[in-house]
């Protein structure tokens, strides 16, 4: 039981992490129109920025700090490339995007070389949030810290086991959700948030207006990059920081797009959170179709038809859930969970 | 015109028709020769002359396919002209969806990898002696192979458009990945699958052993392939695939699905893939998980939208570009995945016609006779440019060198001058090079511009003034 | 010229085209509420209407660009309404658009040549040349000359001036033989000269069809039409002949005092000059 709960607490903050990518993400394409292929890039360009700054300034400086370089360059890229290519259409805005993933990579391990970096959580993040005690006398019970080591053996019939919730997950949902409770109120509270729902839907009325659509458009993407250097710095102590972070996230945020509905931010968060319990809970599952055949009573086996995929493990098969879900949901709810723009 | 006099499209010199045929401008030379064809009613006759231009185009294409192992007779180039051979099949293929159809995939690898497994597994089949086919159909297979799977995920995929389109492509690129290591029976697990291509009987002596012979049944697979590609797009199918492209909506309302011509598109350019698929399993004689990977997707998108995807002929030259990247570009630098990654970006933002697009618009100022007076510009662009080009890979290649090499010392060999990457001089001397350079490059630039808007102005008035008679 | 109408057997009416209590929200807004129409084959019916009727809307849902909230659309008696755009097109009607929908990079015979194709039953051949489907490429070339942009044969559509690409999108519209043509202002934009060349070419192309079209220049709709719809607030409150309309009280009311007083007055200056414009 405490195995599940933590669990779940994982896939749920893995989830909200993918959010604080998705987010970004759907900003920029409810905005401009543009899917960032290079999105992931600044992820992780934001943990190796993080990084270094940690190494000089310490983890809090580096979680400030961090966001706001890369989104300078974000905004920097927006300004002299991306802005070039608009004219052209979405689809080369799209390629530009693409371009700069590639570069981005070869200029991080340019930089910071080829292997995985050591990015260790600061002191006061690297303890457990709390314990879950399932234990046979007292149930279930949730302990801050970590559980005294009496209460997590077993003696004798009393069963006891502990799971631990680490704290740079538990740091990981604050921020998510502090992001999106921020995320909401400038969109919807503020002046620029005002401004940008406009630019969204009728840019050159908005423009018309006297607001200055173009610069709107690079803080936005600023932003968006900004928000997904927060998520890599947070991934990045959590998670190893390598090189190839970028590609292990980046297709997984467009399947997130798509399932909530490309340019919904509440279905970015929907579907963050589906896929995030979808990579992450499965992988306690050892159980296979087939084993589920044979407890009815069938008997599957090595010479069976159709054995090499029934004896496919939940476990196994967790990496390509995510995107079986994209082609049920292609399938059967085309426009995504709760998607509005359609194209 | 009341009769019905149908000149071919490409004997029209006045306009560029992108993604039509292969050369849209032909000089003008003698008439073409004519033969008048008489159709079985008796009402109309038609009278099609022969489009030279096109014949000799197409021959120059089958003879510079014969001769050009026997130019370059090392293995290596060997190999190198095989995979040309394999990559102008799968960039075309890709062309279909992307410059012809406007569906940007993310995941072309996927059909041409599938395809390559199920020829691999053909192979195995003949040389187990389960399965009789010669091995030169073998690639057919592959074609099946992909062809099968494109119906399968295509129906999926098609059903939505645009970005969305180009995402469902790369999800699913990633799934098919993901499970090549599930199904170790079908993609043979970490090794891969690996086969023979030098089984069952010799047919006049061929047995695919050397690399030649193995050329030769690429170079026919790719003229044919080439060529049944090119007539797609002068078939019905092709030109609403073109009209999906420029405006999916209007199709709808002039009786056609528009999901169903993409469906259909996106089956043909799986087929061909396949076969290319099936090509390189000969090739290598191994196929692994690779073959689908999103590394490989990308590059056939990287090298195709860099050959040009407007026109026909782009993704040839993307062929070519990509196997001389991947190929030797990488063995001279281990920056080379940087430069491409700038040239590609730069020519999104400067030149998104490829380098197909530069070739006719070049093509069409020369037609009009206005080539002439731009050469000097070009050569003041080309020297300035290459300046830049320079001096920014010489600081490139001694960061690379300095971050990569360091047990080998600053001493750095570039093109044959060696510098001391940490040495000032080298810095400051390819600086200084660099703003010079670029300086230069913004004013000849400047300069041609106008000279180019010159040019195009009195095109467009000579055209005009054609119209007019 | 083949006609490619395959009139339908499924209904019998006397109507090209019906609709029946057509109903159409978007959200909470009703634009057409309960739309009453029904046009003889032949007829040429131009509806008018002040700006945010629903006159364009009652395109889309006649197209089956939207789809019905509620009621019936009827094409030669079968019903059309929930069918996709394609469907209804292969049944026997086209339409233009306000804003020229063309095939952007493909010439103007191009255009043409695909407006064609199914209607000659090529469907989605890979395995013919289009160089050889000489029914086609006549008709092309037919429907080219008749819009007069036989010229700009190769030219591609996104070159062409503002009054020529209008005219290769009614082009567009009528190549594939369709017997209900919906045109949606065909002379938005246009200066008096082109309009009237305009309703010449238009009258010409839609001989022996029935054609609909949205129209705010009042003197192309009361020369062109046969009978006038008038739509206000997604209601027809009247359909009937021109002068009848003119007359009709309710709508010289809600719609056609103004309009028509401007009409009359432009005449009035029109006249005395010898303008034939």
């Amino acid at each position: 039981m405490d195995q599940i709960l933590i669990n779940l607490l994982n896939g749920f903050s893995s989830g909200l992490l993918l959010f604080m990518l998705s987010s970004g993400l759907t900003l920029i394409f409810s905005m401009m129109g543009v899917l960032n292929f290079a999105h992931a890039s600044f992820y992780m360009l934001g943990a190796y920025v993080a990084y270094s700054l940690s190494n000089w300034l310490g983890f809090t400086a580096a979680l400030v700090l961090a966001p706001l370089i890369v989104g300078g360059l974000g905004a920097l890229f927006e300004r002299t490339a991306l802005r070039r290519a608009h004219k052209f259409g979405h689809v080369p805005e799209l390629l530009i995007t693409f371009g700069l993933s590639y570069v981005v990579l070869e200029v991080v391990q340019l930089i910071w070389g080829r292997t995985p970096v050591p990015a260790v959580p600061p002191a006061w993040l690297q303890s457990s949030a709390f314990t879950v005690v399932q234990s046979a006398q007292h149930g279930l019970s949730i302990v801050a810290g970590v559980a005294p080591p009496e209460m997590c053996q077993s003696a004798g019939e009393a069963a006891a086991s502990c799971s631990r919730f680490p704290m740079t997950r538990a740091f990981m949902m604050l921020v998510s959700l502090g992001m999106l409770l921020a995320l909401w109120l400038l969109l919807t509270r503020t002046r620029i948030g005002l401004v940008i729902q406009a630019a969204l839907t009728h840019p050159e009325m908005a423009e018309a207006l006297g607001h200055n659509v173009p610069r709107v458009l690079m803080l936005v993407f600023g932003s968006g990059c900004a928000l997904a250097a927060l998520a890599g710095v947070i991934g990045g102590v959590t998670f190893v920081t390598e090189p190839a972070m970028a590609a292990v996230v980046g297709s997984i945020i467009f399947v997130v797009v798509v399932v909530g509905g490309m340019g919904s931010l509440a279905g970015a968060f929907v579907g963050s959170i589906v896929i995030g319990l979808l990579q992450t809970l499965p992988l306690t599952v050892d159980a296979s179709l087939a084993d589920l055949f044979n407890r009815f009573g069938a008997s599957v086996h090595e010479g069976s038809r159709g054995w090499p995929l029934l004896r496919i493990t939940l476990a196994q098969a967790a990496p390509i859930l995510p995107y079986l879900l994209l082609v049920l949901i292609l399938i059967f709810r085309p426009k995504g969970l709760m998607g509005t723009r359609e194209e | 015109m009341s009769m019905a006099v149908q000149p071919d499209m490409a004997a029209s010199p006045a306009a560029i028709r992108p993604a039509a045929p292969v050369l849209a401008a032909v000089p003008s030379g003698p008439p073409p020769v004519a033969t008048v064809r008489r159709q079985p009613s008796p009402r109309s006759y038609h009278f099609k002359p022969w489009n030279v231009g096109r014949a000799l185009i197409w021959s120059l294409f089958a003879v510079t396919l014969l001769v050009v192992p026997l130019l370059w007779t090392t293995s290596f180039a060997q190999t190198m002209l095989c995979q040309m051979g394999i990559g102008i099949i799968a960039c075309l293929a890709y062309n279909i969806l992307l410059g012809q159809g406007g569906m940007l995939s993310f995941g072309h690898a996927v059909y041409s990898g599938l395809g390559g497994f199920v020829a691999i597994h053909a192979l195995n089949a003949v040389s187990a002696g389960s399965l009789h086919l010669p091995v030169s159909l073998v690639p057919i297979a592959g074609g099946l192979g992909g062809l099968f799977f494109a119906a399968l995920l295509g129906y999926v995929t098609t059903k939505k458009s645009g970005t969305t389109f180009a995402m469902i492509t790369l999800g699913l690129g990633e799934l098919v990945w993901s499970m090549s290591l599930m199904l170790p029976e079908f993609f043979g697990g970490e090794g891969g699958v690996s086969g023979n291509r030098v089984v069952g009987e010799k047919v006049f002596g061929i047995s695919f052993g050397p690399q030649i012979q193995l050329y030769y049944l690429i170079a026919v697979y790719c003229f044919v392939c080439t060529g049944l590609m090119f007539a797609l797009t002068r078939t019905p199918l092709g030109r609403m695939l073109n009209a999906v492209r420029d405006n999916p909506e209007r199709v709808e309302f002039i009786g056609y699905s528009t999901q169903r011509v993409r469906y259909l598109a996106f089956m043909i350019s799986g087929f061909f893939a396949g076969i290319a698929g099936g090509l390189s399993a000969l090739n290598t004689e191994i196929v692994n998980a690779e073959v689908v990977g999103a590394a490989r997707s990308g590059s056939y998108l990287l090298f195709v939208f860099l050959g040009g995807a407007t026109f026909f002929f782009g993704p040839i030259i993307g062929a070519v570009l990509m196997v001389v990247a991947l190929v030797l570009l990488s063995e001279l630098t281990q920056a080379w995945l940087l430069y491409l990654g700038l040239v590609f970006m730069f020519m999104v933002m400067f030149a998104p016609g490829g380098v197909a697009g530069l070739i006719m618009m070049n093509l069409r100022v020369a037609a009009h006779g206005k080539l002439g007076r731009l050469w000097t510009g070009y050569l003041a662009l080309a020297g300035t440019a290459a300046t830049v080009l320079l001096a920014a890979a010489v600081c490139i290649e001694m960061v690379y060198h300095l971050r990569l090499n360091e047990a080998l010392g600053p001493q750095m060999n570039f093109l044959g001058v060696t510098l001391d990457a940490k040495g000032l001089d080298a810095w400051c001397g390819a600086a200084l090079l660099l703003l010079t350079g670029a300086g230069l490059f913004e004013v000849s630039r400047r300069h041609f511009a106008q000279q180019w808007g010159e040019a195009q102005e009195e095109i467009e008035r000579e055209m005009k003034r054609r119209e007019a008679l | 010229m083949s006609s490619s109408v395959a009139v339908s057997s499924k209904g019998s009416s006397p109507y090209a085209l019906e609709l029946l209590g057509a109903h159409k929200r978007f959200g909470l807004t009703e634009i057409i509420r309960g739309a009453q129409l029904q046009v003889k084959p032949g007829e040429r019916v131009a509806i008018i209407g002040p700006n945010g009727a629903g006159k364009s809307t009652l395109f889309n849902l006649i197209s089956g660009r939207f789809g019905l909230s509620s009621g019936e659309i009827r094409l030669h008696g079968e019903r059309i309404d929930g069918l996709k755009p394609y469907e209804i097109n292969r049944r026997g009607l086209s339409r233009s658009f306000q804003v020229s929908n063309l095939f952007t990079r493909l010439s103007v015979f191009e255009n043409l040549r695909c407006a064609v194709l199914w209607s000659m039953g090529q469907r989605y051949a890979f395995w013919r040349f289009l160089s050889n489907q000489h029914e086609a490429n006549a008709r092309a070339e037919e429907v080219m000359q008749m819009i007069k942009l036989d010229k700009r044969r190769d030219q591609l559509a996104m070159n062409l001036t503002y009054a020529e690409q209008r005219a290769l999108e009614i082009g567009i519209t009528i190549a594939g033989g369709s017997s209900v043509i919906l045109l949606d202002e065909p002379t938005a934009g246009m200066s008096k000269s082109e309009t009237k060349r305009f309703i010449q070419l238009i009258r010409e192309v839609t001989e022996g069809k029935t054609l609909l079209t949205v129209e705010h220049d009042m003197g192309v709709v009361f020369g062109l039409a046969d009978r006038i719809a008038v739509l206000v607030y997604g209601e027809v409150i009247a359909f009937d002949t021109p002068d009848a309309v003119r007359a009709n009280p309710r709508v010289q009311e809600a719609y056609l005092g103004s309009v028509l007083a401007d009409h009359q007055a432009a005449e009035a200056v029109a006249q005395p000059m010898g303008c034939a414009a």
